[in-house]
């Protein structure tokens, strides 16, 4: 039998000669008899992706391994392109939230909350100090669904199948809770510029404290399964090692970045939602590998529930809405009664909420990284541009250089660890 | 007895001893995944017949009628051979291990093995390392990388540990001075479990415990299906029964270990504090006692594997065989040179006989070892990331 291995042609890991993207082949290019190319050696190229239990959704990495040995990493993304930031354009400010829903699914709420900080600001609306805590109320419930999905399916990637189960039912009593609030589990589309969607419900304070008393427990069963676990700590420690420097230059953020050392925290560094008035302690990593990213993502789901419990205790009366009718929809019952009502109605519909000319950007702490919203309005309803920082696609960037030279095992615990999201990654 | 009579007795006996095992490793699927379910806060099947005893059966007809499908290019003849191969040696291994007491009936007395063969141990030796062939040969026949890769971790891991299993294991026929698991199991059942293999061999059986895992590829020794790696390993590209059948070739592996482990370190059959085992009357009544007595402790040991399973993450492969070659080799060498002396001591020198004090005197030489193992060699050492963390 003849061999048949593929010839890569790349100057740096993932780009071609002339530093575009490199296209992998599928077929072995120049295979005429006598003239196969050789990668000296039995280098085997396989297809990690696009559909396989441990590439959390549909990123495909093709990789090249000598033995089991990764020699190299070339991720593939777009299999789940939607277009979001194109759609976008073609849309009023509230009509974007929606999109936000589906971009990292895992944490829609905290999507939602950052497209309508950068609306507001773009608009310079000051919302109110119970929409404030509501919000800051959704940011951390999907810190903690979204560590918490990563937890059960890290564990299951490294084959711990339990822990998996247990992380679940915690993320499925947060559903309940945003269920309760917004009627819907997975797409919220919580907020709206100036305000949000609806106030919580009577039995939302209660059922949430009553999460926040026995979450820790959940938490504390976990870590004794697999902190002190040395086939867990086999597999996590040492692997996939960032350090400070690297991981700046790989522009991380969020636990990725924290894992190696670099203490940055939009909620502590460029506070918003009114975070500086929190008290909570943001836990930094010493080593940079898959292990400091498991117990920094543990500690933060200790900490978002200490911010939950705060938040309850302060959670103000008042309006959630601004007293603006030019932003808030008038309610149904207004609107139908009173003519005012009913033109602002109308003209919130029909035309959307303006903003003036200019740009906003506003960065949050999601619980993949920095999530950026960059909006540009050239003074219609509708948004000339809407760019999104997706964490977790800037976050994989560095996968290739984090995989190298380790097993293909390693591999899929450092891919579990930069906790991806494929609808983020392509949007 | 004649030969006549011996024959359709041991026909009997293979008739009884597989239908037992089909029915136990069906059981042992639903069980094992009730407990999964218990461990994890779910019900698990609890729908098809009273508390989801008729399971088995459903899975068993859907499996028949799926569709059976071949992968291009695959090696047609082993491809279909494969399942087979994995298949007949899990269940053949089980001939020679004694489920019971002897019965004694008017026609003499019936040993409660297939096949009291003079080689016992060498034969369950010798045929359970034939079941990698099949799982090898399914990952290379199926033409398929992630199948390649599975067969190849299969194949290595089941060389790696067969070894200090058979060394772990050499210390029990020291004791039993035969390879008759038979006599085995005779030497074992004095009255007193202090004369189970296991108090005078713990770290032996320690160390058993761990290759009967890696041999039976259960987690964490999983790698050959890995399935967060490598989809499902080796049996990635099969379905319907012949996928079936490598999951009857890994649980009747199960049984067949848990039945090992009973018979080598657990005194067999034998029931505890007991001596009437198999003296008149009621001799029927005694022997079904034993066999349930083995029942009872085989379903111990499944558990065991269950419970572990659901409980571990996996090892990485270079750890694997770390753990393999530089951990529990040299550990089952330095064991069986220290037990081989101290037994030479016992019974040359001191002129003992086996009983609970000679049981007592070589469990003592086992706390002596499991001091240094266990607080020297620690956990860190034994098993380490493949970058050792500085401080850690």
């Amino acid at each position: 039998m003849s061999k048949r291995t593929v010839e890569l042609e790349l100057a740096t890991p993932g780009l071609d000669a002339r530093g575009q993207p490199a296209r992998v082949p599928l077929v072995a290019r120049g295979l005429e008899p006598g003239n196969e190319p050789d990668l000296g050696g039995e280098h085997l190229l396989i297809n990690l992706g696009p559909q396989h239990p441990a590439t959390h959704g549909v990123l495909r990495l093709v990789v090249e391994l000598d033995g089991e040995m990764v020699v190299r990493v070339i991720p593939h993304v777009g299999y789940l392109h939607s277009g979001f930031e194109k759609l976008g354009e073609y849309r009023h400010y509230n009509q974007i939230i929606p999109l936000t829903d589906r971009t990292d699914y895992l944490s829609p709420m905290a999507n939602n909350v950052g497209l309508a900080l950068a609306a507001e600001q773009l608009m310079g609306i000051e919302i109110t100090p119970r929409c404030q805590v509501l919000r800051v109320i959704a940011c951390e419930m999907s810190r903690i669904i979204s560590h918490m999905v990563w937890l059960g399916t890290t564990s299951i990637d490294l084959g711990a199948f339990t822990p998996f189960l247990w992380a679940f039912q915690e993320r499925e009593r947060i559903y309940d809770l945003q269920e309760m609030w917004t009627g819907a589990r997975l797409t919220t589309s919580v907020t709206r510029v100036g305000g949000l969607m609806a106030d919580v419900p009577d039995a939302f304070v209660p059922g949430l404290r009553h999460f926040t008393n026995t979450f820790p427990n959940t938490l504390a069963e976990i870590d004794r399964v697999l902190t002190r676990n040395a086939v867990w700590a086999g597999r996590t420690q040492g692997i996939g090692v960032m350090t400070k420097a690297e991981a700046i230059t790989y522009s991380l953020s969020g636990p990725m970045l924290r894992a190696s050392g670099v203490p940055y925290d939009v909620r502590k560094d460029k506070p918003y939602l009114g975070y500086e008035t929190y008290d909570f302690e943001v836990p930094i990593g010493e080593h940079g590998d898959v292990y400091d990213r498991y117990l920094l993502r543990l500690e933060e789901c200790h900490q978002s529930n200490r911010i939950l419990r705060q938040a309850l205790d302060r959670l103000p009366d008042g309006p959630i809405n601004v007293d603006d009718p030019r932003v808030i929809l008038p309610s149904k019952s207004r609107a139908m009664s009173d003519m005012e009502a009913m033109i602002f109605h109308f003209k919130q519909v029909m035309e959307g909420v303006k903003a003036p000319v200019g740009e906003a950007y506003v960065g949050i702490e999601n619980p993949k990284g920095e999530l950026g919203n960059y909006l540009v309005s050239d003074g219609t309803a509708k948004p000339v541009r809407w760019r999104i920082r997706p964490p977790s696609f800037i976050n994989l960037s560095a996968l290739p250089k984090m995989a190298e030279g380790h097993l293909l095992s390693d591999l899929i615990a450092i891919n579990a660890s930069v906790d991806i999201v494929m609808g983020e990654v392509d949007r | 007895m004649s030969d006549v009579a011996f024959l359709v007795i041991t026909v009997v006996k293979i008739v009884v001893v597989f239908t037992a095992i089909m029915v136990g490793v069906a059981l042992l699927t639903l069980a094992e995944r009730r407990i999964c379910a218990w461990m994890q806060d779910r019900l698990g099947p609890n729908r098809v017949g009273p508390q989801g005893l008729l399971q088995p059966a459903a899975d068993g007809l859907k499996n028949i009628l799926k569709e059976e499908t071949l992968p291009a290019q695959a090696d047609k003849l082993l491809f279909l051979l494969a399942p087979a191969i994995s298949f007949v040696p899990a269940l053949l291994t089980f001939a020679v291990i004694p489920f019971g007491a002897p019965l004694h009936t008017k026609w003499g007395d019936i040993p409660l093995v297939v096949a009291d063969l003079p080689v016992g141990f060498l034969y369950i030796l010798a045929i359970s390392s034939l079941g990698v062939y099949g799982i090898t040969l399914a990952g290379w026949s199926s033409n398929n990388k992630y199948s390649l890769l599975g067969g190849l971790r299969a194949a290595a891991q089941m060389i790696s540990y067969e070894i200090a299993m058979g060394m772990s294991a050499v210390a029990v026929l020291l004791i039993a001075g035969n390879v008759t698991l038979s006599d085995v199991v005779a030497r074992q059942a004095t009255g007193t479990p202090l004369t189970w293999n296991v108090v005078p061999l713990a770290l032996g059986f320690l160390i058993f415990l761990v290759a009967a895992f890696a041999e039976t590829n259960r987690l964490p020794f999983d790698l050959p299906e890995a399935e967060g790696e490598l989809i499902a390993g080796y049996h990635t590209e099969y379905s319907a029964m012949k996928f079936s059948m490598f999951y009857i070739a890994e649980y009747s592996n199960m049984v067949t270990a848990s039945a090992l482990m009973t018979t080598l370190f657990f005194g067999g059959w034998d029931i505890p504090f007991t001596t009437w085992d198999n003296t008149a009357p009621w001799t029927l009544l005694k022997t079904i006692a034993s066999v349930a007595m083995f029942g009872a402790k085989v379903g111990f040991f499944l558990f065991l594997y269950i419970w572990v399973r659901w409980t571990l993450p996996r090892f990485r492969y270079d750890q694997l065989m770390a753990l393999g070659w530089r951990v529990m080799l040299p550990l089952a060498l330095v064991y069986l040179t220290v037990i081989a002396t101290a037994i030479w001591y016992l019974h040359e020198r001191l002129g003992w006989v086996y009983d609970a004090r000679f049981a007592l005197a070589l469990g003592a030489v086992n706390v002596a070892l499991a001091v240094p193992l266990f607080f020297v060699l620690d956990r860190g050492r034994l098993v380490s990331g493949s970058v050792a963390r500085e401080g850690a």
